[in-house]
């Protein structure tokens, strides 16, 4: 079993749901990266989303993309974050880490060139936001062969009918964007998302995670309440954003912790 | 399977193509590819695309055969097609009637446009207009700036334009945002896309409907000169004027299809937009194609005098037609397109868009290369009235 499926499991068993934190690689800086994820995890992380920073983040609303472009001008590409997450992994050997991103870096890699390097760095799961499954053939199961999960997202838009192809390629989790716009957006409407999530259950065994629109421990919880796992995205990079000087670590340290409590309010 | 059946069912052109999206718009993309294959059987639907096209647009454009030119240039015979006369001043307007004519079928009353030189976005706001939609064009805060009368006109028209001020501030940025618009307004937005590029069914829609134009030439050219060009020239930014032109005359094995992509300060310097000259394939905008990109996969900031042709990527069947050899691509640098720009007023007394000046500037290359009696057919997108403030500031005059 993969890390991934090994912590849904013994999270299970504790009667409790993930959190998944996303950060984007390279930001506020290339040496933040390493001890940001080690921060993640000491304030309970479960797994870690790394965006892999492009040029343009089509999905992403005006914080991701800023967070980004600074990592760009940081001059991170995919190769350095495959080095962060080998770096990561000196220390912390189950904390599985899941890359977030667009094709185009992975495709100009090549994707079995990719697969090879991810796995040897410690990557668990792969998110390619703009290779649905209809357009992965061939790379999920480039990805599996190299023990990498390859994860896909549903959204409010897709029709029951096609929950079940987009499982059968899935790995690891299925990630459910809960509304429909741009990372960032706010109204996340957990009726809503508790309606499709039983739709989606009906066709997919997979853990759930769920994303978009979670601000705070209280939408932590609700979420939490109706999904396997909660992730967390623009929130910590706006944290990173604003925060000043040295003071970047401790403020999503404590953040994150603010939502582990709501996280683990939920199966309270 | 032949180079004119394509794209298959799920929008490849080969390697090329495809739907490269996120999973909010697949639902969206498979409607419109539903309906877009309804609406291309339906009798009424196309009937009445092609009334608007007569009588709203200005059909059939005229051929013109322009003697002067040929003369000064020394060579092969000169005709333009004259998309520039169309009703808004370039072939956009044939996609977008297109377009609003299938928003207006799945009831959607909002559309979203995105645009570089303004064209695309003025043909949007136009058939918003003529159709009764609320109409938002997304736009780079630069091309606002260079293109400041189209940014007017869309205005009368009663569209709100959208600075763009993310990443390079062109149209690759307004494409970014306008997706975005889309993502969060699906179901109650139609996003009309300006060229033959994004996800399927873009592509090929787009091009259908710009296929009017080489369905034109095939009629008009033996009329005029007995017989078909040996050459077909046309400017290539996303490439929907180039592929409406060509698609017709892929079977046509006589006639060389050249696309003329934006070269900028020059391909050797770096500072162009010319993806199948000098890019490699890649992912962007929810499609394979040849595209401006570094070494780690980031797409490169482009460059090129006219706004229109200042975009990475290309779209896929371009890309496809290269690879087959059908289609030719080469580069023209902004100072020969000025030239050509200048030829084209001077000796004929039409002022062309800087992005169709391109297709000029190569037919002043080719000319003298082949006999007088041979013709070369260079489609003249669009005129250039929007790019008299550009040509102004690189001459060093202010208006």
């Amino acid at each position: 079993m993969s890390r991934i499926g090994q912590t849904f499991t013994a999270l299970k068993a504790q009667n409790r749901k993930a959190l998944i934190p996303f950060i984007t690689a390279g930001d506020p800086g290339k040496g933040m990266t390493v001890p940001l994820m080690h921060a993640l995890v000491d304030a309970g992380a479960d797994i870690i989303e790394l965006g892999v920073p492009f040029s343009d983040p089509m999905a992403d609303g005006p914080v991701i993309q800023r967070a980004s472009e600074r990592a760009l001008a940081n001059k991170v590409g995919l190769r350095d974050v495959l080095a962060m997450t080998a770096e990561f992994r000196k220390t912390n050997t189950t904390t599985p880490v899941v890359l977030m991103g667009y094709a185009n870096p992975v495709e100009r890699m090549g994707y079995e060139t990719f697969a090879k390097a991810a796995s040897e760095a410690g990557v668990d799961g792969v998110l390619t936001v703009d290779i649905p499954p209809e357009e992965s053939a061939g790379v999920a199961d480039v990805f599996k062969a190299h023990g990498l999960d390859p994860i896909f997202l549903l959204s409010p838009t897709t029709p029951e009918s096609r929950i079940e192809q987009v499982a059968a390629a899935a790995g690891g989790f299925i990630y459910y964007v809960s509304l429909k716009g741009v990372t960032g957006s706010a109204n996340l409407d957990t009726a809503e998302v508790a309606e499709k999530l039983a739709m989606v259950r009906k066709h997919c065994s997979l853990p759930v995670g769920v994303g978009f629109g979670i601000r705070d421990a209280a939408t932590a919880e609700a979420v939490a309440r109706i999904a396997d796992a909660v992730v967390v995205g623009s929130r910590l990079i706006g944290e990173i954003e604003s925060a000043p000087e040295g003071e970047c670590v401790t403020r999503v340290r404590h953040l994150l912790a603010d939502l582990r409590r709501g996280v683990d309010a939920a199966t309270k | 399977m032949k180079l004119t059946d394509l794209p298959d069912s799920r929008g490849h052109f080969g390697p090329y193509g495809g739907i490269f999206v996120a999973e909010t718009l697949m639902a969206a993309l498979e409607e419109l590819r539903v309906e877009y294959d309804r609406a291309r059987r339906d009798p009424a639907f196309m009937a009445e695309f092609e009334y608007e096209l007569k009588h709203y647009v200005g059909r059939p454009s005229p051929i013109y055969h322009a003697r002067r030119l040929s003369e000064a240039y020394g060579g092969a015979q000169i005709y333009l097609k004259r998309e520039d006369l169309n009703h808004t001043g370039a072939h956009k307007i044939n996609n977008t009637i297109g377009q609003a004519l299938l928003a207006r079928r799945m009831g959607k009353k909002r559309v979203i446009a995105e645009t570089g030189a303004g064209q695309h976005g003025v043909a949007s706001a136009t058939v918003a207009a003529r159709y009764g939609m609320e109409c938002v064009v997304y736009m780079g805060a630069e091309d606002v700036a260079r293109q400041a009368p189209n940014v007017f006109r869309m205005k009368l028209l009663g569209a709100t334009v959208v600075p763009v001020s993310s990443g390079s501030k062109t149209l690759k940025d307004a494409l970014n945002e306008a997706m975005r618009d889309w993502v969060t307004n699906v179901e109650s937005t139609f996003y009309i896309l300006g060229t033959a590029a994004g996800p399927h069914p873009y592509p090929m829609l787009v091009r259908d409907f710009q296929c009017v134009i080489g369905r034109e030439c095939i009629e008009q050219m033996p009329e005029l000169t007995g017989r078909q060009p040996d050459a077909v020239v046309a400017c290539v930014g996303g490439g929907s004027n180039a592929i409406g032109i060509f698609h017709p005359y892929i079977p046509h094995e006589g006639v060389r299809l050249i696309g003329v992509e934006a070269g900028g300060s020059g391909v050797d310097s770096g500072k162009h937009a010319a993806p199948l000259t000098a890019g490699t394939p890649g992912v962007l905008h929810g499609f394979r194609s040849y595209l401006m990109q570094d070494e780690n996969g980031q797409i490169i900031e482009t460059h090129s005098v006219s706004a229109g042709l200042d975009y990475p990527g290309v779209g896929p069947e371009h890309s496809y037609l290269k690879d087959a050899g059908r289609a030719e691509y080469v580069a023209i640098n902004d100072d020969e397109a000025l030239a050509a720009f200048h030829d084209l007023c001077r000796f004929e007394g039409i002022i062309p868009a800087l992005e169709s000046s391109h297709a000029v500037a190569q037919a002043k290359k080719l000319a003298p290369t082949l006999r007088k009696d041979q013709i070369i057919l260079v489609n003249l997108s669009g005129r250039g009235d929007k790019d008299i403030n550009t040509v102004a500031k690189v001459s060093g005059i202010t208006l």
